[in-house]
């Protein structure tokens, strides 16, 4: 039958065009770092996230020892770079930095929502919290069982 | 660094809230997305085309379990299925799932009003590689569905020598965060070796005896909104019984997940023929249910 035909075919060209964009994920520009908000966004942002993250249960205890205004500085700072914005990261990779934590798969999820409420509360668009999403989610495996 | 943190541990899997990255409300105040739904054969995966994806919302630490019920009224046929399943760690996956197909039009023409085709599935699936968020390689995952009828009479009529099989496949899956636009998307494919007719509603083989096949399906979704989701399958079939022909399948599904513990998905499906009756469309509804 066309019909099927027609279907199958469309759905192979949007799985090729799916691998396609997904491949191309490269960031040329620094429209996320503005859609943040800039300077300030992100400064507004990683103060609600770690705001979220000392008041969550699960994983609150895991920053107990940790000096909460370096690690502020720090984590704008990364993502300042990684969203195109006009820094350079200089703190330690993500092995080294979460290395004696030993964090768990749930635990990570659990600094995800807390991110993504952050996020909410900050007002980001949904289009630029993926985006974001996109960059730091596959820095799972070097964060967690570290 | 210790490993108990306080309080329950019902986290939600980041799978969970990416898939539907949007909002994810603080605990307790209930939070959203979902790895997949419930297919019609009890696998997690979409309606008819089972994913790489594990069923449910369990991470590595976590065990998660899922029922579901669901119905689809064809122009002659109506199916009826209901089903669990778990998800042990992100990693194994177990179901069962009991289908009834009401031969609404077969049955009083044949002079067996009330007549059904009914078979229950037992499945597993492992998930062998990735991680269908956090990996840059896909989520691969192998699995297998044993099924059996529950009432061989008309499979026996229309040629099938058995009564049960088990079908094999193997899937890769990916969500591909701010793939389109800053949308999310989601695709899989899935190859199956089986040698059930129509899915084994019509038993397994043929009178040419057993011939295994492979079957290529697919999956693609877009993430419209964070509880929204709209997409496609595919399913090529072809089955082993003389003069009954099959068709692929195809569908179109929306899935809203207001919360973890609840999916609802409706789909228009295109059965094609099946068993004799031609062009077989209609409605799917599907409803999902976690603790
Ligand atoms: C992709 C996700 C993550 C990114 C990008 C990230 C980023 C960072 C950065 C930039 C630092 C500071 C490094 C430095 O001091 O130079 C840091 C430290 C830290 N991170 Fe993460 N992190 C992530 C996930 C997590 C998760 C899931 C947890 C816990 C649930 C966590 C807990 C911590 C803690 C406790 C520290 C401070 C360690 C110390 O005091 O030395 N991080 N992280």
């Amino acid at each position: 039958m066309p019909c099927k035909k027609t279907a199958l075919n469309f759905v192979l060209a949007a799985l090729i065009s799916l691998i396609l964009v997904g491949c191309a994920g490269g960031r040329a520009d620094d429209s996320l770092y503005q859609r943040l908000g800039g300077e300030q966004g992100v400064d507004r942002l990683v103060g609600e996230l770690l705001d979220e993250v000392h008041a969550d249960r699960r994983i609150a205890f895991l920053f107990e020892g940790t000096d909460r205004d370096n690690l502020h500085a720090v984590i704008v700072e990364q993502i300042c770079a990684e969203t195109g914005g006009p820094c350079t990261y200089r703190g330690l990779d993500m092995r080294a930095a979460h290395s004696g934590l030993d964090i768990r798969h749930d635990e990570f999820d659990a600094f995800v929502e807390d991110l993504i409420v952050a996020m909410e509360r900050v007002g980001v668009p949904t289009p630029a919290q993926n985006r974001l999403l996109a960059i730091f989610a596959p820095m799972r495996e070097k964060v967690v069982f570290q | 660094m210790t490993l108990v943190s306080a309080g329950p541990h019902r986290t939600v899997a980041a799978l969970a809230l990416l898939a539907f990255s949007g909002l994810a409300q603080a605990a307790g105040t209930g939070q959203l997305g979902t790895g997949g739904v419930s297919t019609f054969e009890g696998s997690g995966g979409g309606g008819i085309v089972p994913w790489a994806t594990l069923s449910g919302y369990a991470t590595r630490e976590e065990i998660d379990a899922t029922a579901f019920y669901t119905r689809s009224e064809l122009d002659d046929y109506r199916l009826d299925v209901y089903g669990a399943s778990v998800n042990l760690y992100n990693r194994l996956e177990l179901s069962i799932a009991r289908q009834e197909l009401d031969l609404v039009t077969l049955g009083p023409a044949l002079g067996l009003p009330g007549a059904s085709l009914e078979q229950d599935v037992l499945g597993a699936k492992v998930r062998i590689a990735g991680d269908v968020v956090y990996s840059r390689m896909p989520q691969v995952s192998v699995g297998v569905q044993h099924k059996r009828n529950r009432d061989f009479l008309i499979p026996r009529l229309v040629g099938a020598p058995d009564d049960d099989g088990t079908d094999v496949y193997l899937s890769a899956a990916k969500l591909f965060l701010a793939g389109l636009g800053g949308d999310n998307v989601f695709a899989n494919a899935t190859l199956r070796s089986t040698k059930a007719n129509e899915t084994g509603l019509l038993g397994f083989g043929g009178p040419g005896g057993d011939s295994r096949r492979l079957r290529v399906e697919g999956a693609v979704g877009l993430f419209l909104h964070r509880t929204f989701v709209i997409g496609a399958e595919y399913r090529s079939k072809s089955g082993n019984l003389p003069g009954l022909p099959e068709d692929d399948w195809f569908d179109i599904f929306v899935a809203w997940v207001p919360n973890r513990h609840v999916s609802l998905t409706a789909a228009y499906v295109d059965f094609g023929e099946i068993a004799t009756l031609a062009s077989q469309n209609g409605w799917y509804l599907s409803l999902e249910l976690r603790p």
